[in-house]
């Protein structure tokens, strides 16, 4: 009850349906090209219009290659994808970011700083890393292709409402520890099951001391713990990063805006159907051992033992440690590694690459450790080369690719190769994920820079 | 994909596994099409096919001996990806029915969403199924939408299972909610009105 979650969900109930779910309106739909085509052709069979064309905004993400967007997509599946995209968006009437273009990026890095995605908003996408947007002080959670038709005929959603969470991070991180590390550790803690059914509220001091990128980062691997989302209530740090972006209110209207903002927190009886506390000083950088993204250790930890594990969950952690080559007990530091993945709607933002930059300035990349260093917009990109992270990257052994989704999940040409490990920035180490019979351990940018350097799992607090 | 909902008695594909994420239900390659076609062939690619296409004999559907069109999975089904391609593919399977003692929030919904019926049990329940289904590879279900029960008829077990009244009225008369929402568009304006 006068949760920040209540207030913002009750403003946009248009109807509770009898004995069924709550009819919610949507301020922001966002469509790819991957969970569209459908909900685009099934409008198009009933014969309907979109129903507020001016709500909605779409960008292929992907599919995109990340090198020589200039040129058609190579694969013929993925390309048609994308031209489908094009077509519907023309054809609806709704905007688009199309590939190649400056505007064009992964959506959930491009929605906030485009200030698309604002406080008290509710946001929905054919994605389930819609969560992301939650850092704005949104309510914003992924949903299916039906669902994505459903707010394109209606700009309205059928759903039931989840219970409310509150998660306090309390203290201060330690050096080497950000964002990552502490959603990882989190979900460790409560396993992929342990939010389903909840909206996560993050406070406490950490949550506020986090810049708007560790917000989005922590915010992002919401869906990871089952969560429908998670959100930060909006303070001066989010008002700061929206103020003057590109859709973001001006002038009278920017103030009107702030003052409604201000009055988007939970109250100080606001009552929780659970809330969870966590200290800082008890999270270290993290690394993932297996193929779920609950299935997290402290860098220097080791694999838990059959033992420490539930009874039923056995048989999944067998087959996980054997699809990974490790074993049970087992020491992951220093465990040689093939890959680096830097990029993803987690980790694919300005502050991610000054922080992977700031580790390997002045190294070189280890010999035979493959590294996709990949922006999440053109934005970014942009900023990457405006700060001169590109040239210090550079100098040691890396490159700067163009933007897209890329090796998070794989669908354009950046594939881990079966069996080789990489070390990943993005949100999920699912068998497969990055390639068929890739092995993915999720971890934060300096972990994956440090890793980059030593060709081996490392603590980037050794660079540090 | 509007199949009317009623009652189902099936034998079953068990997957005793527990987190089962949809990009094993369904790997991201396949995830490019711009139509629902084809989706069934792909369902559980990796465990099911071997790199070559050709089928991986341990898999529980590629054994001859488990056939229909309940799948019974572990605790939390669904989880990860919001793709509804994994629902398309379990239905495209021939899928009817998915019983686990939990699932993730936005691949439940796109199971009904696409009339697939899921069923949360109990874990005594799912245990006892698996063991059944185990003992004799032909053990039905009873899935009966009307009375809202699931049975397990080797053993007779029979549990209420949960659905909201009006997801059932559509599931019962094949109707979906893009239907309910265009009929409700005045409220929307209203809704509107009111909150400029």
């Amino acid at each position: 009850m006068n949760t920040l979650f209540d207030k913002i969900w009750d403003k946009h109930v248009v109807q509770v349906v009898a004995d069924g779910p709550t009819q919610l309106y949507i301020d922001r739909l966002y469509c790819h090209e991957v969970t569209s085509p459908q909900a685009f052709a099934g409008m198009r069979e009933r014969g309907l219009k979109i129903f507020r064309p001016d709500h909605i905004f779409c960008m292929p993400d992907h599919n995109i290659p990340t090198h020589d967007q200039d040129k058609p997509i190579e694969d013929p599946i993925g390309r048609k994808q994308v031209d489908t995209l094009d077509k519907n968006c023309a054809e609806f009437g709704v905007t688009e970011f199309k590939m190649n273009t400056k505007d064009n990026g992964i959506i959930h890095v491009v929605g906030p700083e485009k200030g698309l995605s604002l406080p008290g908003m509710t946001i929905v996408c054919g994605d389930s890393h819609t969560s992301t947007h939650g850092a704005m002080g949104a309510v914003a959670f992924g949903i299916g292709t039906s669902e994505v038709e459903m707010v394109m005929a209606s700009q309205c959603i059928l759903q039931s409402k989840p219970k409310s969470m509150r998660i306090n991070v309390n203290g201060k991180l330690k050096p080497g520890v950000v964002a990552k590390d502490v959603a990882l550790y989190i979900m460790s803690k409560l396993t992929t099951s342990g939010a389903t059914g909840y909206f996560v509220e993050y406070a406490g001091q950490v949550v506020r001391d986090m810049s708007m990128e560790g917000r989005l980062t922590l915010c992002n691997l919401s869906i990871e713990m089952g969560a429908r989302g998670g959100f930060v209530a909006p303070d001066e740090t989010t008002f700061e990063y929206i103020k003057g972006r590109e859709y973001a209110p001006k002038g009278e209207e920017w103030d009107k805006a702030v003052a409604y903002w201000k009055t988007l927190k939970s109250g100080d009886d606001a009552v929780f159907d659970k809330e969870l506390n966590f200290d800082a000083a008890d999270i270290e950088p993290r690394i993932t051992y297996g193929t779920n993204p609950g299935m997290g250790i402290g860098i220097n930890g080791n694999v838990p033992t059959l033992d420490e594990i539930d009874e039923n969950e056995q048989a999944g952690f067998k087959m996980s440690l054997k699809y990974m080559g490790f074993e049970p007990g087992e020491k992951l530091l220093g465990h040689p590694i093939d890959y680096v993945f830097l990029g993803a709607c987690t980790n694919g933002r300005i502050e991610d690459f000054r922080a992977f930059a700031s580790i390997v300035k002045g190294k070189q990349k280890a010999e035979g450790v493959t590294a996709w260093l990949v922006p999440g917009s053109w934005a970014v990109d942009k900023q990457i080369r405006e700060e001169g992270i590109d040239k210090i990257v550079e100098a040691a052994g890396f490159e700067i690719r163009q933007p897209g989704c890329s090796a998070c999940l794989a669908m354009n040409d950046d594939k881990i190769p079966a069996g080789k490990y990489s070390v990943s920035t993005s949100n999920r180490n699912f068998e497969g994920r990055q390639g068929p019979g890739s092995r993915t351990i999720l971890a934060s940018p300096l972990v994956a820079a440090a890793s980059a350097i030593t060709g081996k799992i490392t603590d980037p607090r050794e660079f540090m | 994909m509007k199949q009317k909902f009623n009652v189902i008695t099936s034998s079953c594909i068990p997957l005793p596994l527990e987190n089962v994420d949809t990009d094993q239900i369904i790997p991201a390659r396949f995830l490019k099409a711009t139509d629902k076609k084809g989706m069934g062939d792909n369902l559980f690619r990796d465990w099911r096919y071997n790199a070559d296409g050709t089928p991986k004999k341990d898999f529980v559907m590629n054994d001859p001996s488990y056939s229909g069109v309940i799948l019974v999975a572990g605790k939390n089904f669904g989880s990860g990806s919001s793709r509804e391609h994994a629902a398309w593919a379990i239905a495209g399977a021939g899928f009817r029915v998915v019983i686990s003692s939990f699932f993730a929030d936005i691949h439940k919904n796109n199971e009904l969403n696409n009339f697939v019926l899921p069923v949360v049990v109990s874990e005594s329940f799912l245990k006892e199924l698996f063991a059944s289904i185990d003992a004799d590879h032909k053990t039905e279900v009873k899935v009966d939408l009307p009375n809202q029960t699931v049975t397990n008829l080797a053993t007779g077990k029979s549990e209420h299972f949960e659905i909201n009244g009006y997801k059932k009225h559509c599931l019962e008369n094949g109707l979906d909610d893009v239907d309910f929402l265009v009929q409700n568009r005045d409220k929307v304006e209203k809704w509107e009105e009111a909150n400029k």
